[in-house]
Order: C-alpha cells, then sequence, then structure tokens
C-alpha cells in the first residue's frame, strides 16, 4: 500500500476526531494541533488499528507526535 | 552561564488548578487530617466525629480485637521492622506464615508478598512481560498497573474499558510465538464496577495469553470465599496470577501475588520490587495472617456487606444522585459530580455534615470525571447508612446538586 493512499485514509479516519476542522499535513501534531487528550488518544488509534488490521502499542505512540510519522508507522507496519 | 530551566514548571498547570479551587473558599480536599480514630467506620476530623466512607476497608479489620493482639505479640516478640530484604535479612517466621495464610485463602500453591499492593504490580507485571512479550490491559487499570507495564519492556497495548470484543482484537493482531499477558482488574474502583471476567478470561485463553487479574477491591468480600470476583463467575481456576493487598480488606499494609505456576518462586530473585527494598514488619505480618484466617470464615459480614452495598446504592439512587452503575457491583459506590468545583463543594458539605467520601478527580478518573467515591465497611450499621443517606441528601441540596 503506498504512502499517499494510507495517507488519506488516515485523513479520513481523523475527520471525527478533527472538532476544530484544523486542516492535516504532515506536520499537524496530535497533542498541540489537534488538541487530542488521552481518551481521544485512544479512540483513534482504535480506529486506525482497526482500519489497517495492526496494533500500534503505547510504546510505538511515544515516538508518533504529528501525522507523517503516524503514516509511516503504519506504511512500516503494514509492511 | 545559562539559565536555569525549573524543572517544576511542568506543574504549574496543576499548581494553578489547585489554587483557582482552593481560592473559592473551600476546604482543601487532599489535605485532611485524621486527628484520631475511633472505630473502622468513626474518626475525629477537624474536631468533628465523622463517619469514615471512603477508607476502602471493606471487612472493618483494623480494630478486630485479635488482629491486634497478634500485632502488639509480634512487636514484643520480633521488634520494630526487618530492616532487610526478603531475600537476606528481611524474611522472618511471620512473613512464611502470612504467605500460608494466603495459600490456604485462595487454595492456591504459591503466594508472595510485597511490601505494597502498589509494589506487587509494578513487581510482577515488569518482570512477567519482557521484551517482545505483550501486555494486553484494560485502560482503565490502576497506576500500579499502568506503571509496571511502563517500568518493563514488553509492547503496551490497551482497551476500552470492559470492551470485550476491542480485547479480542487486539489479541488476535498480536505477532504469532509473543508472549501474552492479560491485564484484568475484578472490581475497578473509580466507578466500582465489576470486569466480566469469566468472559474476558475465556477469550485471552482462547490465544494463549496468561492472565492477571488485581482482586485488591473485591478481596473478603466477593466470591463465597471471600476471593474475588473471578471466584463470584467461577473462573479463578484460569487466573495464572492473582494480585491484592493487605491495604483494604485485611486492614493492613502489603501487597501480593497468589499463583499454581509450577516455576512461580524463581520471582523471588528476579522480581526487583520484591528484592531491593525491606520487607515488611513483623506486626504487620502478624496482623495480615491473623485477619486473612479470620476472613476465610467471614460470610456473615459479607452478607451485611452487600445488604449496606444494596441500601446506600438505592437510597442515593431515590434521592436523585447519579451513580457510577445502575446496580451495586461491590462495596464501592461512586456518586458523579457534575465538575471538580461543585464536587469540592459538595465533599467539604459533606464533611460537615460530619461524613468523609474520596474525592477523585482526573486524571486518575475514566472520562475525566469528578467523583465522589463512597466504600462501605462491613462494620457500618444499617443506622448509619441510613444516617449516610441523610447526610448526602441534606449537602446534595445544600450545593444544589439535586
Amino acid at each position: 500500500m503506498d504512502r499517499a493512499e494510507t495517507s488519506a485514509r488516515i485523513a479520513a479516519l481523523i475527520e471525527p476526531f478533527n472538532k476544530k476542522g484544523i486542516e492535516v499535513a504532515d506536520a499537524t501534531r496530535f497533542t498541540d494541533d489537534l488538541e487530542f487528550d488521552s481518551l481521544t488518544v485512544m479512540d483513534f488509534v482504535a480506529a486506525i488499528e482497526d482500519e489497517f488490521d495492526i496494533i500500534i502499542s503505547m510504546n510505538q505512540q511515544a515516538e508518533i507526535e504529528n501525522f507523517g510519522q503516524l503514516v509511516d508507522a503504519v506504511v512500516k507496519l503494514k509492511g | 552561564m545559562s539559565d536555569t530551566t525549573d524543572l517544576f514548571s511542568k506543574f504549574d498547570p496543576l499548581i494553578k488548578m489547585r489554587s483557582d479551587l482552593l481560592a473559592t473558599g473551600v476546604t482543601d480536599p487532599f489535605g485532611l487530617v485524621m486527628e484520631r480514630v475511633i472505630s473502622p467506620t468513626v474518626a475525629m476530623c477537624n474536631g468533628r466525629e465523622t463517619i469514615l466512607l471512603g477508607t476502602y476497608n471493606y471487612m472493618g479489620m483494623t480494630f478486630d480485637p485479635d488482629v491486634i493482639a497478634a500485632g502488639k505479640q509480634a512487636l514484643d516478640d520480633f521488634g520494630s521492622g526487618t530492616t532487610g530484604s526478603r531475600v537476606l535479612n528481611g524474611t522472618y517466621a511471620g512473613h512464611k506464615a502470612v504467605e500460608e495464610a494466603l495459600c490456604d485463602f485462595y487454595d492456591m500453591k504459591h503466594a508472595m508478598v510485597f511490601s505494597t499492593g502498589y509494589q506487587a504490580n509494578l513487581g510482577i507485571i515488569s518482570t512477567i512481560a519482557g521484551k517482545g512479550d505483550y501486555i494486553v490491559l484494560d485502560i482503565d487499570s490502576h497506576a500500579s498497573i499502568w506503571d509496571g507495564c511502563k517500568m518493563g519492556d514488553a509492547e503496551v497495548v490497551p482497551f476500552k474499558h470492559n470492551d470485550i470484543e476491542a480485547m479480542e482484537k487486539r489479541l488476535k493482531r498480536i505477532p504469532e510465538g509473543a508472549g501474552k499477558l492479560v491485564v484484568l482488574e475484578g472490581v475497578y474502583s473509580m466507578l466500582g464496577d465489576i470486569a466480566p471476567l469469566k468472559e474476558m478470561i475465556a477469550v485471552a485463553k482462547k490465544y494463549g495469553a496468561m492472565v492477571l487479574v488485581d482482586e485488591a477491591h473485591s478481596m473478603g468480600f466477593i466470591g463465597p470465599n471471600g476471593r474475588g470476583v473471578a471466584e463470584e463467575q467461577g473462573c479463578l481456576d484460569d487466573v495464572d496470577f492473582v494480585i491484592g493487598t493487605f491495604s483494604k480488606s485485611v486492614g493492613t499494609v502489603g501487597g501480593f501475588c497468589v499463583s499454581n505456576h509450577p516455576k512461580f518462586e524463581i520471582m523471588r530473585l528476579v522480581c526487583r520490587p520484591y528484592v531491593f527494598t525491606a520487607s515488611l514488619p513483623p506486626s504487620v505480618v502478624a496482623t495480615a495472617t491473623t485477619s486473612i484466617r479470620k476472613l476465610m470464615t467471614a460470610a456473615e459480614k459479607r452478607a451485611h456487606l452487600w445488604d449496606s452495598s444494596r441500601t446506600l446504592h438505592k437510597g442515593l439512587t431515590d434521592a436523585g444522585f447519579q451513580l457510577g452503575t445502575t446496580e451495586p457491583q461491590s462495596a464501592i459506590i461512586s456518586v458523579i459530580m457534575p465538575d471538580l468545583e461543585r464536587g469540592a463543594m459538595m465533599w467539604e458539605a459533606l464533611l460537615r455534615e460530619g461524613l468523609y467520601v474520596n474525592l477523585a478527580r482526573p486524571p486518575a478518573t475514566p472520562a475525566n470525571m469528578t467523583l465522589l467515591r463512597c466504600s462501605l465497611c462491613a462494620e457500618h450499621s444499617a443506622e448509619q447508612v441510613q444516617q449516610i443517606i441523610g447526610m448526602f441528601t441534606r449537602a446534595g441540596q445544600a450545593v444544589s446538586i439535586i
């Protein structure tokens, strides 16, 4: 699966959590820009995991701060 | 010369939240001092006799005459402390005796006692799940479970509270051959709800996971023999590790893990929070042993505590309060407050009425709720429970919550 397609699918999954309608780009940060709290993170991660049938452990989540890093991580996890 | 970065600046938001709260004039809910403790259910607070409804002293063992006598005897016979690790000079006859009492209580082969319940979770979880293993745990797990995960090297995968399907999806995706540990609690202490352990453990076993259940808030009370929610639901045999504490129903301090795992004893050499700390004082293990043995036959107390839980739950529901569970599921009745400020006002109004409960606030609470957490004691009389309902009703009206 290529990066552009993964990026588009993740962007679609962010929509319901993007309460302020922030424009999402690779540099968009989940905590600082999208203002995700821990509960939102859990629901959002669950949505990504279900969509791609992967596990993103908390250890891996700790390394992911922005949208671009998440897309890269998912691409890598999907192999 | 560069300026010093104040390492405390990260606490500024919390310092502000706290000073804003205190500026409203409320008594500091986290600064209560009990001047004198009269019984498991009554203490003097601010010079006033106060009913205790937030102590986790579920079985009221703290003033049991046999328990007190055992502690005094051990102080005389063995001194005030061991000054040593369990694996060096800190194992006395009393430490072996309390582990035997736990084996008898749970009908399990192995028991290992830690200096606190916090250390029991910290030690067992961080030690048994290592690099490349996966810990699958409920998102509402206690801080000691999270800290155990953080201290170890395993991959940590949380799932939505009590959600069997969410748990199964995560177990299914774990790479083949990886070690798996599912961590659950019998009673979740914030809302006082229980886990569907029977179903969850069946799923965990289907995927070849080992199961650890923290029964801190159910020991002594839930289940025919007080062994906890897993016993109540008939699945204790499928639990690999039960974690518990002496600081609730047992009425002192300490933590433990019981297990039937054939290699369990090696934990005593590899579990750092067990090895690198001093063992419990002789008086503490003596009181714990006596208390645990008495809890084995405390069926009448358990029945009375269930009666109190049902009465309080119904009384508060009828008064118009919103509770954490629609049915009483444990000895914890959690009252949901609209926000922290009114929660603190209500907490203070109750204290003025002569009632102490726990104020719980984010981040310790699920979904950022502010809770007034009530934990009942088997020593609360039916009359005290009625008094408590009256106090809640008056306080709730005074601060316009009901």
